[in-house]
């Protein structure tokens, strides 16, 4: 069974790669290159997979995983200019793609301190940017590069 | 091929455990747990697969579908209080989880060996929580 719950954040960002030059960053990123960055209401999605537990009828206590999403994820980012408010974009250009992988990552790291010995697991991260630009990330398909490691290659590379 | 119809019905619930206390019920389901109940308007929508007929071009006459949803899940459970009139609640807690089985489990009967067949039942609770039941949810059991 699976439970997906939704919440809702904005936010700003720009698509800007250092390692390209100002005519490739625009025809790459189009209006999302803009110098000053824009803005969107975005909507996360936050699916969980397992067993309904036969005494309780409940897959997880939702508060828990609430409380998880609110203080480790939308803390970070909600209200918040991507790309200089938040650590993880230092290096990493804030494409909604690369948010659902910090996300992953946020979710995976503090998954024991909030969720306990829970045998939920986290199963996808859907993250619809405008009405028609949604992102999905499946979490137990294969494996993934973690946002962190994908950051210290960019970095790698900048050198 | 996949066709999904949406049916809604609202109905109020409680969720707690008889053997438990007040606070213990208030740590496990928040609000929910208020012994009066309260209500939401759930929605659910209900995915078969199969081939669309090769003269009409359906997949299922949708009228037939419609019917379905209104004799298993809106006619029972529209304007219920579930715990109290929609078995079995009575007995097991009427979570978004046990709903969308219960769901499964009448529909099931339905499309039981017949083509198309039942995919996935995802029930809303609100428009931001939903619950997914599936086949390969029961394959163990």
């Amino acid at each position: 069974m699976k439970l997906t719950r939704r919440y809702h954040f904005s936010a700003s960002h720009r698509l800007h790669s250092p390692e390209l030059t100002k005519a490739e960053n625009t025809r790459l990123y189009g209006k999302c290159n803009y110098p000053f960055g824009h803005g969107h209401d975005y909507v996360l999605e936050v699916t969980v997979g397992g067993d309904a537990d036969s005494n309780t009828g409940l897959l997880l206590p939702i508060a828990k995983l609430d409380r998880l999403v609110r203080e480790k994820v939308l803390q970070l980012i909600a209200h918040r200019n991507l790309n200089l408010d938040v650590p993880q974009f230092a290096h990493l250009i804030p494409t909604t793609e690369n948010l659902a992988l910090v996300i992953a990552d946020l979710l995976e790291e503090n998954w024991p301190a909030y969720l306990g010995q829970s045998p939920v697991r986290l199963h996808r991260i859907h993250i619809q940017e405008t009405d028609r630009n949604g992102f999905e990330l499946l979490l137990d398909s294969r494996p993934r590069t973690p946002a962190r490691h994908r950051q210290t290659e960019s970095v790698a590379l900048n050198a | 091929m996949f066709v999904t119809r949406k049916a809604e019905f609202s109905a109020s619930h409680v969720c707690r455990l008889a053997h438990l206390s007040d606070q213990e019920n208030q740590e496990i389901f928040g609000p929910a747990a208020n012994p009066n109940g309260h209500g939401h308007n759930y929605v659910v929508e209900v995915t078969l697969e199969g081939d669309p007929h090769p003269i009409t071009g359906m997949v299922i006459d949708l009228k037939e579908l419609k019917q379905i949803l209104e004799d298993e899940i809106v006619t029972p459970m529209d304007h219920r209080f579930l715990n109290y009139e929609v078995a079995p609640f009575d007995k097991t807690v009427p979570t978004a989880e046990n709903i969308a089985r219960e769901i499964w489990f009448r529909l099931e009967k339905r499309f039981r060996n017949s083509s198309p067949s039942l995919r996935k039942v995802r029930l809303f609770e609100t428009p931001d929580l939903y619950v997914d039941v599936a086949g390969e949810d029961f394959a163990s059991s």
